[in-house]
């Protein structure tokens, strides 16, 4: 903190906690070690406030905490009954959009969402399945797209403008028609300038972006959330730099 | 449950006959159920075994990449799911190019499928089929389930509990869970086992030795000691099972042979990747199962048994020593022709438990199992992959086609069960025309068909299965649909009358 930067503090369920100016509510959080559910938020890429976990209450007013400025006084409800139960709800609707089978799905043990559902303690989809019908895209010779399983974040999006220096991927059509499209002239992977190395490759918090040859290679009890709990602070840095490598 | 008396039951029912369905069968893996044809005084004109569930695996991986597909196919079962695995693994491998695992990764696989095929057996024999075998076949159904076994023979039932615990912590230490775990990568395994995990199943090795050891002597008592067994649903068969290079007892990977009912070789050290050439499927209206046929004996003389009673009959020998003198014992039975006995299923099923138990015992004190070199090159790679292996159930077939992409575009399984299919109908006729010809049906008479359709330890669909408590519900009705009587078994096992 430089000598000139005033400091101001916010309140999430009774602790002070300190922020720069700038900061977001998630930030000030984060960087205080309080957990705030989210699965559209990561260090360092615009905020984008889309899957909603995020949202605490500041006096009667909802607000998401990636997006929300910190200010000084605010007294935040975070990590309360009625909030948790919203949001475990959004996640519900997440399962229930697309088609997430986790107990043969490869991402099973380093998936960020069936560990939001178990932090938040979901047992079932609770709403009608909706067997959306969505492509796969296995062209890329490294890289797979399962359409399946992508919660529409938009983190691919964001890493592959902001990290990547590229423009790879992007959301198409509105409402349940909404999906992952790519950038190039066929609309393939393989036609794209994806590459292994490019951070969108391996930002995807679900299993939607995944890299070949590496399913399964990471035995039970050894994956992420085998050895880590998904409000473990810092563990997105984690799991980022997990690269893993295909063998070609 | 049901009576149904339209053309969908398979059985189209004369207007002088009636129809009987034992829906579901009861302690078997799954729902089928049994339908019986009989006329006015009883006689069995009809009887048939249906497999009434609809899986549709093979259409819903198609469009999933190919490494997925082990994990996605090892959910059609709860209780054989590594075979599953195993087998679509077998078939990745061709997929990638991979003709020969590392001796640790084939070691590991090997392991696991012991473990698989002891607990599996177990569970048969202790918790399915003993009530019958211990109790009799028309005994009293309260006590004729696992409860009454840990009741009156606990010593015996909790070891049958154990060596199935015991197949399971193999699953576990390997998979990572006992049930539905991860192992097989493409061309190999994804975890070593460690020093302290062999150490530590070794601990237990030699009581499961020696309770192997009880649990074949008792079946072999059981067996040789009731002549009724020796005829009972027995049928003469053909034979199909795996072997060995030199013809012996092999679960994990071989040539396929087959045998006539006399012992006459019809091929042997068949490669399996050509399996299309040797089998075919038939499809009947009235079952979602398919009858499978050898090729070369066509469809009415070409089906055939896999399982224990087939591998122990098909086989030279058996590689680990108490096994192999045990099976011995089984030829002698024979009295060196085939052991045609359907209820010798047990027999050969717990002396298969015997061998997994030494098998296990020696891969666990083998330097190899311990061995870091998982995975091995990947070559080139194809479109086609046929995967087979030695399921507890028998023969297992899993045959998969990838696009330029990797994503499945055919898939196509023959499940042990689904070959059993023809022998366990004939089964099914013989008990109905020995034991049920000409009398009263009673709920004893009935498990009479159970008996024989639980021999072949039926996979209808890897459900679970409920202790012999499932509801069960036979009517009798005329040819005018007239209820004519009525036998009711409630989900609390409860068994009544009404009319």
């Amino acid at each position: 903190m430089s000598a000139d930067t005033k400091q101001n503090t916010i309140t999430i369920d009774g602790q002070e906690i300190p922020f720069l100016a700038g900061q977001t509510i998630m930030d000030a959080a984060l960087a205080a070690g309080v957990y705030i559910p989210h699965l559209c938020h990561r260090q360092g890429l615009t905020p984008h406030g889309s899957c909603k976990l995020c949202v605490v209450d500041i006096a009667s007013k909802s607000v998401t905490a990636c997006t929300m400025p910190a200010m000084a006084g605010q007294q935040i409800s975070n990590n309360t009954p009625a909030l948790n139960e919203a949001r475990k709800t959004i996640t519900q609707m997440l399962f229930i959009e697309g088609n997430h089978i986790c107990p043969s799905c490869e991402k099973c043990g380093d998936c960020t969402l069936q560990a939001m559902a178990y932090h938040l303690g979901m047992l079932d989809g609770h709403f009608p399945q909706f067997f959306q019908r969505r492509e796969v895209d296995a062209s890329h010779p490294t890289v797979m797209l399962d359409r399946d399983r992508c919660i529409l974040c938009e983190l691919c999006v964001r890493a592959s403008r902001e990290v990547d220096g590229k423009n790879v991927f992007d959301i198409a059509g509105r409402g349940t028609n909404a999906h992952l499209i790519v950038n190039s002239t066929s609309g393939k992977l393989v036609d794209s300038d994806l590459e292994t190395s490019d951070m969108a490759a391996h930002i995807c918090p679900v299993g939607a972006i995944l890299i070949k040859k590496s399913g399964y290679k990471v035995p039970i009890g050894q994956r992420t959330f085998d050895l880590h709990k998904v409000s473990e602070i810092g563990l997105e840095k984690t799991i980022l730099t997990k690269v893993r490598q295909p063998d070609e | 449950m049901e009576q149904n008396l339209g053309p969908s039951s398979g059985i189209e029912s004369p207007p002088t006959l009636r129809r009987v369905a034992i829906d579901p069968v009861s302690r078997v893996e799954g729902h089928g159920k049994i339908t019986l044809l009989l006329d006015a005084d009883n006689h069995i004109h009809e009887a048939r075994f249906h497999i009434v569930e609809f899986r549709g695996f093979e259409k819903f991986i198609q469009g999933r990449p190919y490494w997925e597909v082990p994990f996605i196919v090892q959910r059609l079962c709860g209780i054989c799911p590594v075979s599953h695995q195993l087998a679509a693994g077998k078939a990745v491998d061709q997929l990638v190019g991979v003709e020969r695992l590392t001796p640790t990764a084939e070691k590991l696989r090997r392991l696991l499928h012991f473990g698989q095929t002891l607990q599996s057996h177990a569970l048969h024999f202790f918790h399915l089929s003993s009530p019958d075998l211990l109790f009799g076949f028309g005994s009293d159904p309260a006590q004729r389930n696992i409860i009454g076994v840990l009741e009156k023979y606990p010593d015996l039932a909790l070891k049958g509990v154990k060596l199935r615990k015991y197949g399971q912590q193999i699953i576990e230490a390997i998979t990572g869970k006992r049930i539905h775990g991860t192992a097989t990568v493409p061309g190999g395994m994804n975890k070593p086992l460690t020093v302290a995990d062999c150490e530590a199943l070794l601990v237990d090795i030699k009581n499961m030795l020696a309770w192997s050891q009880d649990a074949l002597a008792l079946n072999e008592q059981i067996h040789t000691a009731h002549p009724e067994h020796h005829r009972f649903a027995t049928i003469r068969s053909n034979f199909l099972s795996m072997v060995g290079s030199g013809g012996e007892l092999e679960l994990y990977h071989g040539g396929l042979r087959a045998r006539s009912a006399t012992g006459a070789m019809i091929f042997d050290q068949f490669d399996y990747r050509g399996f299309q050439d040797i089998l075919r499927e038939e499809v009947r209206s009235w079952s979602y199962m398919k009858f499978p046929y050898l090729v070369e004996l066509g469809k009415e003389q070409g089906w055939y048994r896999v399982g224990p009673l087939a591998r122990v009959n098909n086989c030279d020998s058996i590689s680990t020593p108490l096994a192999e003198t045990a099976r011995k014992r089984f030829k002698e039975f024979g009295q060196g022709g085939f052991v045609q006995d359907t209820l010798a299923y047990h027999w050969a099923r717990v002396l298969e438990i015997l061998h997994c138990v030494e098998s296990i015992q020696a891969l666990l004190h083998d330097p190899d199992i311990t061995g870091t070199d998982l995975v091995a090159d990947l070559g080139q790679k194809r479109r086609v992959g046929v995967g087979v292996i030695e399921a507890p159930r028998g023969t297992l077939f899993h045959h998969y086609q990838i696009d330029e992409q990797g994503l499945i575009v055919k898939a196509n399984l023959i499940v042990s069960t689904t070959s059993n299919n023809q022998a366990m109908n004939e089964s099914v006729r013989s008990v109905a025309n020995e034991y049920l010809e000409g009398h009263e049906i009673t709920e004893g008479l009935l498990n009479h068909l159970e008996v024989a359709v639980r021999a072949y330890d039926p996979c209808l669909s890897c459900a679970t299965h409920a202790l012999g408590k499932m509801p069960l519900q036979v009517e009798l009705l005329d040819a005018d649909g007239t209820l004519l009587d009525r036998l009711v078994k409630g989900s609390n096992g409860v068994i009544g009358r009404t009319a």
